[in-house]
Parts: C-alpha cells; sequence; structure tokens
C-alpha cells in the first residue's frame, strides 16, 4: 500500500521524469514530503509558479520531453496559468499537476481553494480532477500520453490533499487505451500522392515550416526533401532551425518581420507546401489577401483543425510530419528527372538581392542587430537562444542563424513577456553540455526577474543578454508608426541597475554602453565567466525598429522595409 | 445555415462544460443543446443546433473532435434525420379561448395535461420549427410560460451514431 503523494511521486519516476519545476504549499505537502525521500526526481524550487510552468515548457522544447510543473492549490494554481496558456499555444508537452484543497471541503471556498479544472480548460489539451486515490496512476499515465502524443499540449492534473494522503496499491499501467483519443499518425497515401504529383509538376513552389517540424523531430527528413526537390524553404518563429539557416534554399522567416523573399515567394508561388504551420496572422497576414491567389496549398498537419482554418486548402494531409515525409521522399525517390524552377529562383534571388535585413551600424551606438550578429560569431551558431517578447525576440530571430532544431526558445503563440529566463533555465538543465543564451529586453526580463535567484541556487551558467533602449520598444514602434508617436506608457523610467541587481543575486553584471565593447564584453562573458550567469546589459539605440515589416491585417506583398525609410 | 450537431462524449464531471465553453470561447453560437446519459451509463448523447457558414461547421466538428471527452461527432442534417423538441407551454385560458386554445392544441396535436379554471399546460412535441409555428399562432399575450427542451436528433434508417 503507498499514498496517493508516494504513487505521484512513482508515477514521475516511471515515465522517467528527471526535474520537477515548483513550489510548495499547504495541498502539496504529502507530495513533498515524498519528494524529500527519493532522488531520482530532481526538484527545481522557483521563486513563482509562472517560472516554475515555463521553466518546465523550456526544458520540453529544448529537447523532446514532457515538461513537468509543481504547484499549489489556488495561488499556485492561477499563477501557473500564464504558463499553461504559453505551453497550450505553442503545442509543448507538458504535464501540470496542482495541490487542490481536500476533497471534502471543495466548493465551500476554502482556504487557497480555486476552481484548477475550470480555471484552466480552455488552456489545455485536457484536464483532471482526481476524486480517488486509485484513480491516480491511471490518470497520470493518460496525462502523459495525452500531453505528447497526436499535437502535443498541456496537461492538467488536479489532485485534492486527503487523496495524497489515502492509500492504495500501486500498479502503473504499461499502456493506454482511450476510446475518445485516438490520433492519426500515418497520412492518407491517396492525397499523398495527389501532393506529390503537385510538387513535381510545379513551376513556382515553396515550401514553408512551423513549430510542428521541430516538435515532431522531423528536421532530417524535412531537410532530405527539401534538398530532394531543390525548392527554397522558409521556417516560421516556431520553426526555426527546423531546416539549416545558412543554407541557400533557406530564404528566411515569413511574416510580420520576415525577410521580402520568403514573404513574396509565399505570395507568388503556384504550390505552396505547409508542413507543421498554420496560417497565423502573424505568419499570412490578412488571410483575404493571401487566400486570393491563384494556387494550390498542400497543408500537411497532426491536427484537423488547423487545416482549412483561415485559409483553404486543396491538399489537405492529416498525419504525424515525419511518416507524412518519409512517405513523400519514397514516392518522390522513386520519379526520374528534376523539376525545372531556373526561372523561379532568378525571381527569388531579385528579391534576395534587395538585402531586406541590411541595417547601418552608427559609431556611437550600439545597435541591437549587431549584437545578435557578434553573439551568433562568439557562439559559434550552436547556442540554444532563448528569447522574451517584444523587438529583442525578432531580432535575435532574425540575425542568429539556427542551423539546428530545438536552439530557439521563445513563445511565438501567446506572446508572454518573461519567459525567457525561465526557458533558459528549463533548457540549462536539460542541455548542460551546451551554451545558453536569454536574449531579452528591459522590460521582459522584470517579468520573472526573481529567477536570477534560482539560477544563483542551481548554478545555471545562463548569459543574459539585456537589450536595453529604455523603452517598450515593440509598443514603442507601433506607437511611432500607427499613433502618431504618442508613446504612451511605453518607456521605462526607473530602471534598477542590472549590473547591481545582478551582482546582488550572485552573479556577474557587466554593462556595454560603445559599439567597440560589445565584443569584448560578449567573450568575457563567455570564456572569462564560463561558469558562471552574466547579466549583460546592453544600451542600444533607443529608437532603432524592427524590419522589413508587414502592418497587422495587411497582406505579406505589402512590407515596409528599412530602406523605404 | 442551421445544423443540428450530435456528439457522443464521455459521461464525467465537467464533458458538458468542455463543449459548452468551446463555443463560447470560439464565438460559436448555441441555438439549442441538450444532453442526457444513453442505454451506456458511460455515455452521454448531446445534441447542439448551431448556425453558421459550411466553414464554421467544419471548424465546429474539427474542434469538437478535438475535445479528449469526445468520442464521435456527426452533423445530422447533412441527412436524412428526425428531430424532436419538447414544449411545455402554459397558457390563460378563460371564456372563449378555453375552447379556442383546446382547438389549437388539437391542431398541432398537443396535449393538454394540466387544467386549472383559468389555465392550460399544453405538452407539444415536434420539430423545433413546429414549436416556433404553435407560439406563433396562438395569441401571444395569453402565453404564461414557455418551457422549451431544445432539439434532440437521430438520424434516419441506418445511420447509426454508437461507439
Amino acid at each position: 500500500m503507498m499514498t496517493g503523494a508516494e504513487i505521484v511521486i512513482r508515477c514521475l519516476q516511471e515515465e522517467k521524469v528527471d526535474y520537477v519545476f515548483g513550489y510548495p504549499g499547504g495541498a502539496v505537502l504529502h507530495i513533498y514530503d515524498e519528494l524529500f525521500k527519493q532522488d531520482k526526481v530532481k526538484h527545481v524550487l522557483v521563486r513563482h509558479e509562472q517560472a516554475a510552468v515555463h521553466a518546465a515548457d523550456g526544458l520540453a522544447r529544448s529537447t523532446h520531453k514532457v515538461g513537468v510543473a509543481l504547484v499549489t492549490s489556488g495561488p499556485g494554481a492561477t499563477n501557473a496559468v500564464t504558463g499553461i496558456a504559453t505551453a497550450y499555444m505553442d503545442s509543448i508537452p507538458m504535464v501540470i499537476i496542482s495541490g487542490q484543497v481536500p476533497s471534502y471541503y471543495i466548493g465551500q471556498d476554502a482556504f487557497q481553494e480555486c476552481d484548477t479544472v475550470g480555471i484552466t480548460r480552455p488552456c489545455v489539451k485536457h484536464n483532471f480532477l482526481i476524486k480517488d486515490v486509485r484513480d491516480i496512476a491511471m490518470t497520470m499515465k493518460k496525462a502523459f500520453y495525452i500531453a505528447n502524443t497526436g499535437r502535443p499540449g498541456p496537461v492538467v492534473v488536479d489532485i485534492p490533499k486527503d487523496i495524497t494522503a489515502a492509500k492504495c496499491k500501486f500498479d502503473y499501467p504499461n499502456d493506454v487505451h482511450m476510446r475518445s483519443y485516438n490520433p492519426v499518425v500515418k497520412g492518407h497515401l491517396g492525397q499523398i500522392k495527389k501532393a506529390v504529383q503537385l510538387l513535381l509538376g510545379a513551376r513556382r513552389p515553396m515550401i514553408y515550416t512551423g513549430g510542428g517540424v521541430i516538435l515532431s523531430n522531423a528536421d532530417k527528413l524535412l531537410t532530405k526533401l527539401t534538398r530532394r526537390l531543390g525548392f527554397p524553404i522558409t521556417n516560421t518563429l516556431m520553426g526555426l532551425g527546423a531546416y539549416p539557416a545558412t543554407d541557400p534554399q533557406f530564404l528566411g522567416m515569413p511574416g510580420m518581420h520576415g525577410t521580402l523573399e520568403a514573404n513574396m515567394a509565399m505570395q507568388h508561388c503556384d504550390v505552396l507546401l505547409a508542413i507543421g504551420a498554420r496560417f497565423d496572422d502573424r505568419v499570412i497576414g490578412n488571410p483575404e489577401n493571401f487566400a486570393s491567389l491563384p494556387r494550390k496549398i498542400i497543408h500537411v498537419d497532426i491536427d484537423p483543425s488547423s487545416i482549412s482554418k483561415r485559409v483553404r486548402v486543396d491538399v489537405p494531409i492529416v498525419g504525424n510530419v515525419p511518416d507524412v515525409l518519409a512517405e513523400m521522399i519514397k514516392l518522390i525517390e522513386a520519379e526520374q528527372g528534376k523539376t525545372e524552377i531556373g526561372d523561379w529562383w532568378k525571381e527569388i534571388e531579385g528579391w534576395r538581392s534587395r538585402q531586406c535585413m541590411n541595417y547601418k551600424l552608427k559609431n556611437d551606438v550600439i545597435m541591437p542587430q549587431y549584437v545578435i550578429e557578434k553573439l551568433y560569431e562568439i557562439t559559434g551558431g550552436n547556442a540554444i537562444i532563448t528569447s522574451d517578447v517584444g523587438q529583442h525576440q525578432m531580432w535575435a530571430a532574425q540575425y542568429y542563424k539556427f542551423d539546428q532544431p530545438r536552439r530557439w526558445l521563445n513563445s511565438g503563440g501567446l506572446g508572454t513577456m518573461g519567459v525567457g529566463l525561465p526557458y533558459a533555465m528549463g533548457a540549462a538543465l536539460a542541455n548542460p553540455d551546451l551554451q545558453i543564451v536569454c536574449v531579452t529586453g528591459e522590460g521582459s526580463i522584470q517579468m520573472c526577474i526573481q529567477e536570477l535567484s534560482t539560477a544563483k541556487q542551481f548554478r545555471l551558467p545562463i548569459k543574459i543578454i539585456n537589450l536595453n533602449n529604455r523603452y517598450l520598444g515593440m509598443v514603442r514602434q507601433w506607437q511611432e508608426m500607427f499613433h502618431g508617436s504618442r508613446y504612451s506608457e511605453s518607456y521605462m523610467d526607473s530602471l534598477p541597475d542590472f549590473v547591481k541587481l545582478a551582482e546582488a543575486y550572485g552573479h556577474v553584471g557587466i554593462r556595454v554602453e560603445r559599439p567597440e565593447e560589445v565584443e569584448g564584453a560578449l567573450k568575457k562573458a563567455f570564456i572569462e565567466h564560463k561558469d558562471e550567469l552574466v547579466f549583460l546589459d546592453i544600451l542600444t539605440d533607443r529608437e532603432a525598429n524592427v524590419f522589413p515589416m508587414v502592418a497587422a491585417g495587411k497582406g505579406l506583398a505589402d512590407m515596409i522595409l528599412a530602406e523605404d525609410l | 445555415m442551421r445544423h443540428i450537431i450530435s456528439i457522443l462524449l464521455e459521461n464525467e464531471a465537467g464533458a458538458l462544460s468542455r463543449v459548452a465553453g468551446l463555443f463560447s470561447a470560439r464565438g460559436y453560437n448555441i441555438e439549442t443543446l441538450t444532453v442526457a446519459p444513453t442505454e451506456d451509463s458511460s455515455l452521454s448523447r448531446l445534441t447542439i443546433v448551431t448556425s453558421g457558414s459550411d466553414e464554421v461547421i467544419e471548424q465546429i466538428t474539427k474542434q469538437l473532435n478535438k475535445l479528449i471527452d469526445v468520442i464521435k461527432v456527426v452533423d445530422l442534417s447533412e441527412a436524412a434525420h428526425i428531430e424532436r423538441e419538447l414544449m411545455l407551454i402554459k397558457v390563460r385560458a378563460t371564456g372563449k379561448d378555453r375552447e379556442e386554445m383546446k382547438r389549437m392544441a388539437e391542431i398541432f396535436r398537443g396535449r393538454i395535461i394540466d387544467v386549472t379554471d383559468s389555465t392550460y399546460v399544453i405538452e407539444l412535441t415536434g420539430s423545433g420549427p413546429k414549436l416556433d409555428a404553435f407560439i406563433q399562432a396562438i395569441d401571444a399575450g395569453l402565453i404564461l410560460e414557455t418551457v422549451r427542451t431544445g432539439v434532440s436528433g437521430i438520424g434516419s434508417g441506418d445511420r447509426i451514431l454508437k461507439v
């Protein structure tokens, strides 16, 4: 016989969970007691529950494991909600265990009671409230299974305190069968054949891939397919690293801050192959302008509801991306010859020659783009880069060339400021041999700044690149462009001295104020202070804007380039 | 276009709110919703009447299928089906209205199931539009109370929704 709390921990061990990110409290005391008695599952004590979920999410994004967080009832659970919603929007496999008041108190407005299952329902793949200790093992098994199959996503398991104290026999199920949940794996062969025929007959083909390729570990198959076809390819913000960014077939990122060549190719192709992507508004702009063009769209996705949601597609293929790609490659390799798309490439090279990513360096002020380029050089392009949300996020995505998957972690869907540092913590624990960099801004970093303390406790040698422009830069950019330069509440006043702040937490802080200091400071951080957390507070050009840009609601071809200004 | 969507779902706490929550979160409308357990007590059968363009209805069925507690979804209105709704309507029945109301109930094949000196309760079964027609047909000033169950539907003949 085991207590419910012991069963919870045993389930985590059975699922080979290395790290649980969490924060204790009344309703989870029994679970924490069992954590204390074992050493297989390591617990990382964060300083705020939001960061627990983000850190577990960062671990999941940087590996392909399920991230696990543990929070108490009431405020513990509500603090976790932003993290859960963030993971949900980006389809990250997670299991979040929340304590609940004893089952006989539920509904009585007990101390630290909230309806966790109700509050999280719209932002989870699924959630459970356990009402019987005998259900814990099967529920945990289902939670991990649901989180990590089909289109992945977070699953919340809410466990009342009395259930964690009750006892029963522990028997972890080997497998799970659910009559209501059977994700599709193989794609429809007839549809795949149709898609291949379209691809081989295309004169202006384009491949567009999203986070689904990363999540399903299909990067190698994608690369093989793309090289075999010789087609141009773009990866979305969530899909960066799925295809090597340094390869000539790669056109850069598409969308609101995508490259001219990627957006124009998306807009002017005759056959578009979309894989594990969802035609998001930040990627295709206004669907009216996108869908009206005469072209064939092939869409491969594991989630049928992603298909024909914003843009009607001609060849839908529901299936697991690697399975579908393997099938496609097999069919294509059986075909003779190569598609003739030389004219299309000439057109693309014309767009590419506009060099839309060029920016002007300044003698006396640090340009943020320059910092990312130097960061790329010094880390050899091999670091895991996490980012927060805003201008710095776009510059990191644009100027750091990701050649490998799971090296770029950011909140693409929900756009959650504050994820950068906790993502870096999760990534650092899961990837001790890689350099972990958090590219952030002075606005975002303050949203989870308390985690500098966690990073100290667990000796995580994260390098924080704070692109400090003393503005909420993306808000300011939109205000400049669309609100008559009325900078309503977008300035950052009374900023802390980040160097002293880093030092107060026991880390190394370095301020960088001049362009010629950037390279030296980065080297100092990555070489001299290799094993320490270094907070680089880099004062950048205050009013640098992110270009190219497609204004919200416009079509992709309606681009504003830096050179136009 | 009006659609009748029929759903088999796990008869579990919270399953209904997942369905209802999906409709409100994604801005789909619900005209009626009925739910009750089936002969297999682990299953609930839910019928939703909704409306929307073909694209919206396609998304609704896809999103419903995504819910973990949902086992099967079918758009009944895609093919031959039968729909029924039950209405209990309390009307004022005095003087000459008393006979008139009885006659109307008979025309619509309703039954008077509660009688007092001044009121009737009429039970009426039929498709949603038929119940609407009854309400239209009688003097609005005489209606005291209306209770409708919402539409239940079932496919014709061999169209069977089962696990």
